[in-house]
């Protein structure tokens, strides 16, 4: 019965999303087909997906090199922002000398620094500049939220383990990490989306014929008026972030839905 | 097994004029005397903010006293193994039952195989032993109290600190580990520090209640309760109970109004 229960109710989760989706799509294609829109203005999905399949190639190759940016980017954010989060927590004027500057960083519009990190890494490796640039966006939440959530560890426990004489290496891993671990996994969330975000903005940035990652299909489109690739190109962005951010979630409930308020799924 | 005939013996903690100020300004404890006996059961009782936490902590070596002189004339020392157990039992949410049970022997540089069977014998003593692989948060308030108490024992402390360990559980779950703490420590013959706000639990529980006031913290009173073990409903109910709880709590009220 119960098990039914939330099997049909994880169905339904899916299921109702989806069918929402294909309702707004046979919408927006019988709109564009009855007002007879111009595809050059709003294209009709079945329009977008022909693009999609005639345009395959190069697209999945921009994908590709948007796809490895933003992943090398968010995996050298977790090791940056998880090791220097536990430098912090072990040196408190290590953190007084170098937080502030963490935070110019990631108050500094990305924007705004993309020129010089393009002109000192130069245009022949503009790859290398997206990877600095999204690694800049997405390392501050991590951290920011693992610095926090090293410091969250309950103090009575911290008195227990000084109690036992416990070493600064068994404090930090058995009690300061793992009570920083849900900190650490919503970090990632916000993170794993910046490392996208920067990624394409950057692109966006380096202009014309300069990258060939996902942003420049789209700037690439625009300029041709090819709105249906425009589309598709968007498509595959949307699918990227939606992955990324499932991906994340599904690793965050496997780590804590055993002992987590925010993991674990409550009766009724 | 009672306090009788243990009075010649060198008690295990002497405290002659303890006194903590916190660096705030505020006078925790000033000028506490007492004397524990090896093996003994005291409770500490007061109001809130008299100083029973501070001076437990003292008492583990978790903070220093800046008056006074903390002596161990029995061994020496202070024990190297000390259990301690909190109000909120202060379990990692993160690992089962038996790894939090494992962490102080764990912290030793003991082998988890190795802590196998203590651990198993830690459960076994509170009557977790089908719980082991459970997590905390599938554990009622009174069964994550009996973890907290299997931890704090694994390692055989000569002397168990409790501070205020079952204020946060219903009467009937907190009578129950009343009793089951009792015949712990008749079986284990570990010293007790049971501080509590609970009058009735201080005269129920120990051998002697020791009355503490606030502002600045202070030792008001020592009560014998004289009552040997083990302890049952019976006691509860004596007139003899109700009797030294009135004692208890007169000496409270004595301290509130100087
Ligand atoms: N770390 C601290 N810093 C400053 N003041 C403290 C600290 N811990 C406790 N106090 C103060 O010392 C007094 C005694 O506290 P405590 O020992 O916790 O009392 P109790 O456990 O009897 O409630 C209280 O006034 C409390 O506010
Ligand atoms: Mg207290």
């Amino acid at each position: 019965m119960k098990r039914d229960d939330t099997l049909s109710a994880r169905i339904m989760r899916i299921l109702v999303p989806v069918a929402a989706g294909i309702l707004f799509l046979l919408l927006w294609e019988a709109f564009v087909t009855i007002r007879e829109i111009p595809r050059f203005v709003l294209p009709a999905p079945s329009v977008i997906f022909e693009s999609l399949v005639q345009n395959f190639g190069s697209l999945m190759g921009s994908l590709w090199v948007t796809l490895r940016v933003t992943i090398a980017a968010f995996l050298l954010a977790v090791v940056g922002g998880v090791g220097l989060a536990i430098l912090f927590s072990q040196s408190r004027h290590v953190e007084m000398a170098l937080f502030p500057y963490a935070i110019v960083l990631q108050v500094t519009p990305v924007v705004s620094i993309a020129p010089l990190i393009l002109i000192w890494v130069g245009y022949d490796n503009v790859e290398f500049a997206l990877l600095i640039l999204a690694w800049i966006v997405a390392f501050f939440p991590i951290l920011s939220n693992t610095t926090l959530g090293l410091r969250s560890a309950d103090h009575n426990l911290r008195d227990l383990f000084r109690l036992y004489g416990a070493s600064r290496w068994q404090v930090l891993t058995e009690l300061q990490l793992p009570s920083a671990l849900p900190y650490m996994l919503a970090g990632l969330k916000i993170s794993g989306g910046l490392a996208l975000i920067g990624a394409v903005v950057a692109e966006f940035v380096a202009g014309s014929g300069s990258g060939n990652g996902l942003a420049w299909r789209i700037v690439e489109a625009g300029n041709r008026l090819d709105i249906p690739r425009m589309f598709a190109a968007l498509f595959l962005l949307s699918a990227l972030g939606i992955a990324i951010f499932f991906g994340l979630s599904l690793l965050e409930n496997r780590l804590l839905r055993r002992w987590h308020e925010s993991a674990v799924r409550r009766e009724s | 097994m009672s306090a009788a005939g243990a009075a010649d013996a060198p008690s295990l903690i002497e405290l002659s004029g303890i006194g903590k100020t916190y660096a705030n300004g505020t006078v925790a404890l000033t000028g506490v005397d007492a004397s524990i006996r090896q093996g003994g059961f005291v409770s500490l009782v007061g109001p809130s903010g008299c100083g029973k936490s501070t001076l437990l902590r003292i008492i583990a070596g978790l903070i220093a006293e800046d008056h006074g002189k903390l002596g161990w004339p029995a061994t020496g020392a202070r024990p190297a193994d000390i259990g301690f157990v909190f109000q909120d039992a202060t379990l990692m949410p993160w690992a089962s039952v038996a790894d939090n049970v494992y962490l102080p022997l764990k912290l030793k540089g003991l082998g988890r195989v190795e802590a196998g069977p203590r651990i198993e014998a830690a459960l076994k003593r509170v009557g977790l032993s089908d719980f082991a692989a459970a997590f905390p948060r599938e554990l009622s308030g009174g069964m994550k109290m009996r973890v907290s108490i299997a931890r704090a024992l694994v390692t055989e402390p000569p002397v168990l600190l409790m501070d205020e360990p079952f204020a946060a559980l219903d009467e009937f779950t907190r009578e129950k580990l009343d009793g089951d703490l009792l015949a712990l420590w008749q079986a284990q013959g570990f010293t007790t520090i049971f501080v509590t706000h609970s009058i009735y639990e201080s005269v129920f529980l120990s051998e002697r209640v020791l009355v503490m006031g606030a502002r600045p913290g202070r030792m008001l009173a020592e009560i014998e309760i004289g009552e040997p073990y083990p302890r049952g409903r019976a006691f509860r109910e004596s007139p003899r109970y109700v009797e030294i709880c009135a004692r208890v709590s007169a000496a409270l009220r004595e301290g509130a109004a100087i």
